[in-house]
C-alpha cells in the first residue's frame, strides 16, 4: 500500500519537472558542474525513513510507519544552502523573486524564501547548466542528512483521549533546543555531516519537493492515502514541519501552538544525466520504490 | 530630564529627611501585613474573602531600569519596570484595607520615577507625592475604597506615555471583604489565579528596518516617542515578550479547576478571548459591584483599565489566550496558552470522522445536500 502513495509522489515530481523538461534546450554543449556551488554525490545505501505525512487509525491520530528503504540510484547535492550572492544571481536576472534580506551577508544562507522561490531558482539554474536542478524530496533529504537527520519518536498516549496527544506533541516542541542565533550564519556554522553536507538541522530549515499526505491505516495495516494537498510541502531540519508553499516567513501563535522554523532555505539535488525525460524521471523514481522493502 | 547631579543632590536632600524622626505614621491602630509581591502570571498568596478587619498591606516595589529581550529576533528593549517584571505585581487587598507602598528608585537606575494607582483617591493617585529620583524612596499609604481590579503606573510630568509603553505598569486587586459574587450573591471562589498584563511596545528600526537598540532608556526616549505618535506598535505582547506565557512557560491547568484571570492594559484598548473556552463570570469594566457578566465569548479592555474572567475548565487540551484583534495576536506576539489536564469529554466534543476525502455525491455536487433520516 506505501507502494500506492510512492506512486503518487513519484507522479507528482514527475508532474514539476515536466515543465522544465519540455521546455527546455540544453543551453550549454558541455553542462558544467553547478559553478557556484559545491556539491557531492552520495552512494546509495539502505536507510531508515519515518514516513512524512500524518498518519490515523480508526479516526484516531496514529504514529507514522518506519520504513527501511533505499534510493534508486546515487544522490548529487549541494553541500551548503544556497546563499545569498547565489540567489541574487538569478534575482538579478529577474528569474526569481527579490526578497529582502535581514542581514545582507552574500554568503551566508539565503533565506525568506518560500517554496515557489526555491523552485524558481532550480528552475534557472537547471536553464544555467543544462543540468536538471531540483529540491530533493523528503526521502532523498533524510538520506542526505544522514546522522543529522532527526526523527522525533511519537509520544505513546493513549488514541481514544485527543488530548493527551496534544498536549504530548506541546510539550515536545516546547522542549526543543531553539537555534541560539535567529539571523543566517556562516557557512559551516552548525557543522559538516559524514556525507559532507553542512549545516544540517542549524537555524535554517530546508524545503522539499514532497506533498503533504494523510494516511489511513487499513485493518490489515497498510497505509492509504487519503489525501493529497501540494499546497503544503515538507520542511526539513532541526525538525520535520509542513509549510504552505508561498511562506516565506514562519512564524506562530494564536491557535497555533509549538515552535515554527527558524528561518526557510534551501539546497537542491542535481542530476547527474543531462536533462532527463519524464519518462527517465519515472523509471528512475519506480526504481526506487521496487526496492523499497 | 532631570540630570545624574541634580538626582544625586536630590538623594542627598532625601537622606536628610530620612534621617529626621521616623515618619512612619502610626496615627493608624491597625495591624500590618508585609506582602512579599511575585512576578506575574503568578500572584502572591492571598485570602479570597476574609472575617478579619482592615490591615495596613505593606508592598516593597522597587523600580528597576534593565535591559531585556522582546521577541524570539532577540530584539533589545530599555525596560523601566515595577519590580523588575513586565507587568509590574499584582498587589491583592480587601476592601476598607490600608495599602502602603514603599517605592525604592535605587540609585542604579537614571530616571525620575512615581506612581499613580487608579485604585487611590486624590493626589493624582499618588503621582503628586511620590516622585523618587534615583537614590530615593518614598512610602505612600491609601485606602481602598472601592472593590475591582485597578491598573497602577508611573506617570512622571512629561514622559508619562513613554514610561508606561516601557513597561510600568501593573494592577492592584481591590476583593470585597466576603469574597466575589455571583449576580444572585451566591460565592464565587478560585483554585488559580494568573495575572496577565498586555505591553504595546514601540520600537524605533534603523534605515535598513531592523530594530534598533540603546544603551539606556534615556538614549531610546526621542527615536521611541516618534514611533508612539503614530500609534502603531511594533509588538503587542503578554507579559513583556513575545512568547512570555506559552511553551514552557504556558499556564497550567486541571479539568474541573476554576481559574481567575485578571488581564490589565495600561495604554490601550485589548479583547482577550480564550479559544476553545468562555468566560463563565466576567468583570469587563473588573470592578466587583457591578455583576459580572456571564458566558462571553471575548471581552473588552479599556486602555488604563484591567479586568477579570472567571472560567472552569471543562476540557483537556492546549487553549490560546490571545488579544481577539488576530493581528495583534499572531503577528505582533499577543498569545498565552493554558495547558489543560483532565479527561477528555466527548459529549461536548467529538470528531465524529476525521479529515478524508469528500464522499462523491449522489446528487449534483453543486447542490447543497439536505439529509433525511
Amino acid at each position: 500500500m506505501l507502494l500506492v502513495m510512492k506512486i503518487k509522489v513519484a507522479i507528482a515530481a514527475a508532474a514539476l519537472a515536466s515543465p522544465v523538461a519540455l521546455t527546455m534546450a540544453p543551453v550549454a554543449t558541455t553542462p558544467s558542474r553547478s559553478a557556484n556551488s559545491e556539491i557531492s554525490e552520495i552512494v546509495t545505501k539502505p536507510f531508515q525513513y519515518r514516513v512524512a505525512g500524518d498518519f490515523s487509525r480508526d479516526g484516531r491520530p496514529a504514529a507514522a510507519p518506519l520504513r527501511s528503504m533505499q534510493l534508486g540510484g546515487n544522490l548529487t547535492i549541494m553541500h551548503h544552502q544556497v546563499t545569498v550572492g547565489e540567489y541574487s544571481a538569478c534575482a538579478d536576472e529577474g528569474a526569481c523573486p527579490r526578497i529582502p534580506q535581514r542581514a545582507v551577508m552574500i554568503d551566508r544562507p539565503m533565506v525568506g524564501v518560500s517554496w515557489r522561490d526555491a523552485t524558481a531558482y532550480a528552475e534557472w539554474m537547471t536553464k544555467k547548466t543544462g543540468l536538471l536542478h531540483r529540491l530533493p524530496t523528503d526521502e532523498e533529504w533524510v538520506f542526505a542528512a544522514g546522522e543529522k537527520a532527526a526523527d522525533e519518536a511519537p509520544p505513546l498516549v493513549d488514541p481514544s483521549d485527543p488530548a493527551q496527544a496534544w498536549i504530548a506533541r506541546y510539550e515536545a516542541e516546547a522542549n526543543r533546543a531553539r537555534p541560539l542565533a535567529l539571523d543566517p550564519q556562516p557557512i559551516g556554522t552548525f557543522g559538516r555531516n559524514t556525507h559532507g553536507l553542512q549545516d544540517i538541522g542549524g537555524n535554517v530549515w530546508e524545503w522539499t519537493n514532497t506533498c503533504f499526505l494523510r494516511f489511513a491505516f487499513e485493518a490489515g495495516g497498510a497505509a492509504r492515502v487519503v489525501n493529497t494537498n501540494c499546497g503544503v510541502r515538507v520542511v526539513q531540519g532541526a525538525h520535520r514541519t509542513y509549510m504552505t508553499d508561498f511562506i516565506r516567513d514562519p512564524r506562530t501563535g494564536g491557535c497555533a501552538a509549538g515552535v515554527p522554523p527558524a528561518n526557510l532555505g534551501f539546497r537542491l539535488v542535481i542530476e547527474n544525466e543531462k536533462l532527463p525525460t519524464v519518462s527517465r524521471m519515472v523509471e528512475r523514481v519506480v526504481a526506487t520504490l521496487v526496492r523499497e522493502k | 530630564m532631570i540630570s545624574r547631579r541634580t538626582a544625586l543632590l536630590g538623594a542627598a536632600v532625601a537622606a536628610l529627611v530620612a534621617a529626621s524622626p521616623a515618619l512612619a505614621a502610626d496615627d493608624l491602630k491597625l495591624p500590618r501585613q508585609a506582602v512579599e509581591l511575585v512576578a506575574p502570571p503568578f500572584v502572591h498568596p492571598h485570602e479570597q474573602a476574609t472575617k478579619e478587619g482592615p490591615k495596613i498591606i505593606e508592598f516593597k516595589l522597587p523600580i528597576r531600569e534593565k535591559e531585556i529581550v522582546i521577541d524570539e529576533a532577540g530584539t533589545k528593549f530599555q525596560a523601566m519596570t515595577f519590580n523588575g517584571s513586565m507587568p509590574g505585581p499584582l498587589m491583592v487587598v480587601h476592601e476598607g484595607d490600608y495599602v502602603e507602598v514603599t517605592l525604592i528608585n535605587p540609585e542604579t537606575n537614571t530616571m525620575p520615577h512615581n506612581i499613580d494607582f487608579h485604585a487611590a483617591t486624590g493626589g493624582l493617585g499618588g503621582g503628586a507625592l511620590t516622585h523618587v529620583n534615583p537614590g530615593e524612596e518614598v512610602v505612600l499609604r491609601w485606602k481602598a475604597t472601592r472593590t475591582g481590579t485597578f491598573v497602577y503606573h508611573c506617570a512622571p510630568e512629561g514622559m508619562i506615555p513613554w514610561h508606561v509603553v516601557s513597561g510600568m505598569h501593573g494592577t492592584v486587586m481591590v476583593l470585597p471583604r466576603d469574597g466575589l459574587k455571583t449576580r444572585e450573591g451566591k460565592p464565587l471562589r478560585y483554585d488559580r489565579i494568573y495575572y496577565i498584563g498586555e505591553n504595546d511596545l514601540y520600537v524605533p528600526k534603523d534605515e535598513n528596518g531592523k530594530y534598533k537598540s540603546y544603551e539606556t532608556p534615556g538614549e531610546a526616549f526621542a527615536d521611541t516617542t516618534e514611533v508612539m505618535r503614530k500609534l502603531i506598535p511594533t509588538h503587542v505582547v503578554f507579559n513583556g515578550k513575545v512568547g512570555a506565557l506559552t511553551g514552557k512557560n504556558a499556564m497550567t491547568a486541571k479539568v474541573g479547576e476554576t481559574v481567575m484571570i485578571v488581564h490589565s492594559q495600561a495604554n490601550r484598548d485589548s479583547r482577550p478571548h480564550l479559544i476553545g473556552g468562555h468566560g463563565d463570570y466576567v468583570w469587563e469594566t473588573g470592578k466587583f459591584t457591578n455583576p459580572p457578566e456571564k458566558d462571553l465569548e471575548t471581552w473588552f479592555i479599556r486602555g488604563g483599565s484591567a479586568g477579570a474572567a472567571l472560567y472552569t475548565f471543562r476540557q483537556p487540551g492546549i487553549y490560546a489566550y490571545v488579544n481577539h484583534n488576530l493581528i495583534e495576536a499572531v503577528e505582533l506576539g499577543a498569545t498565552a496558552h493554558f495547558k489543560v489536564e483532565g479527561e477528555w469529554n466527548n459529549d461536548l466534543m467529538k470528531q465524529v470522522k476525521p479529515p478524508g476525502p469528500i464522499p462523491p455525491s449522489k446528487s449534483s455536487a453543486a447542490e447543497p445536500t439536505v439529509q433525511t433520516r
